[in-house]
């Protein structure tokens, strides 16, 4: 079984769930699909038992001694990432278009470290996460290696928390792929109808199961009514409403899930979602 | 007639490999010469488009049956182009599919399961 | 003049900045956060004109196509494959043409496919453009780079993509001034330290602002002290804000925000040395 929280729109609240969730289910694997920026393991903490390098691009190199500055490999480029003989790793594709053309052999492509995939074993199970060198790309293979290092952890039949990443690109096609539940969490602003809206039809794209929950709905009840009409026109169940709540960030900053603060509004709400979601989980 | 079964290891004694498009390695059998050959799936370590770079790897190798566990869009497109039936493997271990296979036991796929980057629907 | 705004992490408040920022100082704004451009909701343009964007594919001569695979070789993005000819698959495909270069029979031609669009209006007199990529295709880069294209001298303010990928990095290039937008959790300050990594290695000059503010001393403001970094600026946390966000209303309406963004402003011009 495996749960992916999206949301579309950033800041939207999905770390605060899926830290919540990873809580409330002892024996789930976590992977934190969000490779740009993970914030899952601040909140679970644990150590990491294991860190692999991921290549994630080939870059073009120029070898200086071949080439004749004949330019032919500048023209070639749609990137403009050759100037002089010299290449910009920062705009480089690697689509190696420009080793087409050079009449003297002298680019090669060369695989590039992009990132590490991490394990981290928290108190609460196993989770897959991955840090990304900054302005790297490839972020899409490197989801799916994630989830594939978390798949290693545990077998099919196990329950798979995935934190999601804001957008609705190829790194987001990556964390929903294959999933069983996309929860989408929703932000009741124009914003975040929009987005709710795009990422909704990626998930229908893919054939995932979408459940709605709307975020800090009492902060626009108007555009709250606007999502749970469309949800209710297009047939999504949606499955709870989180009221603002001031110690939602005291738990960030405590570093602890909101789901062990006693009086709090949010998480009361966030453990009927976890026990309706389990429903749809049987 | 070459039948590929896609493996976890380069032995048939060891397990097949459920997923076709990043499975470190591909039994091909030869029904004339009775005799295994492992090829190496370079698909496996594709950034991108594994699926498609796996399949193009059987095609080149004139495979006209793939017993797998499940591919992408992508990967059924290319087979299907390349006019290669695809099965479903059953048990677990690479030596055991092509009797299954022959004593017509092996249920064909047609579906994909979902992929990030397929063009259908 | 260029100035960009981005952040590490999402939903931080970068197209609040933005859109207020450039209605205030009445600059051209454009929304490079292709994937989710909400920039325009805020900042209602008229006129809006649509253009198309699209990438260069390959299309095979099948009369000319000798079967040599070299196109499906030079592939880096495995989106060609040969059975008894080449097929293309679209979505994989970055366009770069390297396959029409190495073909020796020129059977490629390239034919234009859509991934997306870009609008412009304008908001009073004042220039907005917005890139939106299709949902389902995976490769933003193009519209980003044709977005980019369309900056001349006129000072623009850049609404970037949340993350530290290549889709952000585009929006970066030969930027003059970047503004990295940050909450005072410990989510954001994780983020913002790899925003900073990121603008530091492109060596762009760069300052930083704080949403939803509540108290002065935190864990945020204190890393920017003690590594030297420019705060330009805090926007409190307040729910009149995120009432006025949430119904798609700019915050200088208002003229205690009015002033709030006017200070910021300031920060910046004595940053780069000029006003704007």
């Amino acid at each position: 079984m495996q749960l992916v929280i999206i949301s579309g729109k950033g800041g939207t609240g999905k770390t605060t769930i899926a830290a919540s969730f990873a809580y409330l289910s002892e024996n789930s694997i976590k992977c934190d699909c969000d490779v740009d920026a993970s914030n899952l393991h601040i909140v679970l903490g644990g150590e990491d038992i294991k860190s692999e390098a991921y290549i994630g691009a080939k870059v073009a190199h120029v070898d200086g001694d071949k080439c004749t500055l004949c330019r032919a490999c500048e023209d070639m480029c749609r990137y403009d990432a050759i100037k002089d003989g010299v290449v910009d790793e920062l705009k480089c594709e690697g689509c190696a278009a420009c080793t087409v053309v050079c009449d003297y052999d002298a680019i090669k492509m060369k695989d590039e470290v992009t990132g590490d995939t991490i394990i981290t074993k928290t108190s609460k199970g196993i989770l897959s996460r991955a840090q990304m060198i900054v302005g790297a790309e490839g972020s899409g293979k490197l989801v799916t290696d994630v989830r594939k290092n978390a798949l290693s952890y545990g077998s099919k039949d196990d329950m798979y928390i995935l934190d999601g990443t804001p957008g609705v690109g190829c790194a987001v096609m990556a964390s929903v792929t294959g999933c069983d539940i996309a929860l989408i969490i929703v932000e009741p602003s124009q914003s975040g109808l929009n987005d709710f809206k795009r990422v909704l039809s990626v998930v229908e794209f893919f054939e995932i199961k979408p459940l709605v929950c709307i975020n800090k709905y009492d902060i626009n009840e108007e555009v709250t009514k606007d999502i749970s009409a469309y949800c209710e026109a297009k047939n999504i169940d949606l499955i709870g409403k989180i009221p603002f709540d001031t110690t939602v960030e005291k738990s960030i900053n405590e570093l602890k899930p909101i789901v062990l603060y006693e009086n709090s509004m949010a998480a009361k709400e966030i453990k009927n979602i976890w026990k309706k979601l389990n429903d749809y989980t049987k | 007639m070459k039948i590929c079964i896609s493996s976890t290891v380069d032995s048939i004694n060891g397990l097949a490999d459920g997923r076709f498009g990043r499975c470190p390695f591909y039994a091909i059998y030869d029904d004339e010469t009775k005799e295994y050959e492992f090829v190496e799936n370079e698909g496996a370590k594709a950034a991108q488009g594994a699926g498609i770079k796996a399949a193009q790897i059987v095609v080149d190798n004139g495979v006209d049956v793939v017993i797998t566990g499940s591919l992408g869009p992508n990967a059924i497109r290319v087979l299907q182009a390349g006019n290669i039936k695809i099965y479903k493997m059953l048990g677990d271990k690479v030596k055991e599919q092509v009797g299954y296979y022959n004593e017509g036991k092996l249920i064909s796929i047609d579906k994909p399961g979902a992929s990030h980057m397929g063009i259908g629907k | 003049m260029q100035i960009a705004v981005l952040s590490g992490k999402g939903g931080t408040g970068k197209t609040t900045v933005s859109t207020n920022l450039a209605k205030l100082i009445n600059v051209r704004y454009i929304d490079c956060d292709v994937e989710e451009p909400n920039g325009f909701i805020f900042l209602k343009p008229q006129d809006i004109k649509s253009k198309e964007v699209s990438i260069p594919v390959p299309y095979v001569d099948e009369d000319k196509c000798i079967h040599c695979k070299k196109c499906v070789d030079i592939c880096q993005f495995n989106a060609l494959v040969h059975t008894d000819r080449v097929i293309l698959f679209e979505k994989l495909c970055h366009g770069c043409g390297a396959c029409r270069a190495v073909c020796p029979t020129m059977a490629i031609v390239e034919k234009d496919r859509p991934i997306g669009k870009i609008e412009t209006g304008y908001s009073d007199d004042m220039e907005c453009l917005s890139g939106t990529l299709n949902v389902t295709e995976p490769m933003a880069g193009p519209i980003i780079s044709k977005l980019k294209g369309m900056i001349d001298d006129k000072t623009t303010i850049i609404d970037c993509s949340p993350g530290s990928s290549c889709n952000v990095v585009k929006p970066l290039l030969g930027v003059d001034y970047a503004i990295l937008v940050t909450e005072p959790t410990e989510f954001g300050l994780h983020d913002l330290k790899i925003a900073v990594e990121l603008v530091r290695k492109m060596k762009i000059p760069f300052g930083v602002i704080i949403n939803r503010m509540s108290q002065e001393d935190n864990a945020t403001s204190k890393y920017c002290k003690d590594d030297n970094i420019n705060i330009i600026g805090t926007i409190p946390f307040d729910r009149d804000i995120a009432v006025m966000y949430s119904k798609g209303e700019l915050l200088i309406k208002d003229e205690k925000y009015k002033k709030m963004f006017t200070d910021i402003m300031s920060n910046i011009e004595e940053a780069i040395g000029c006003s704007l």
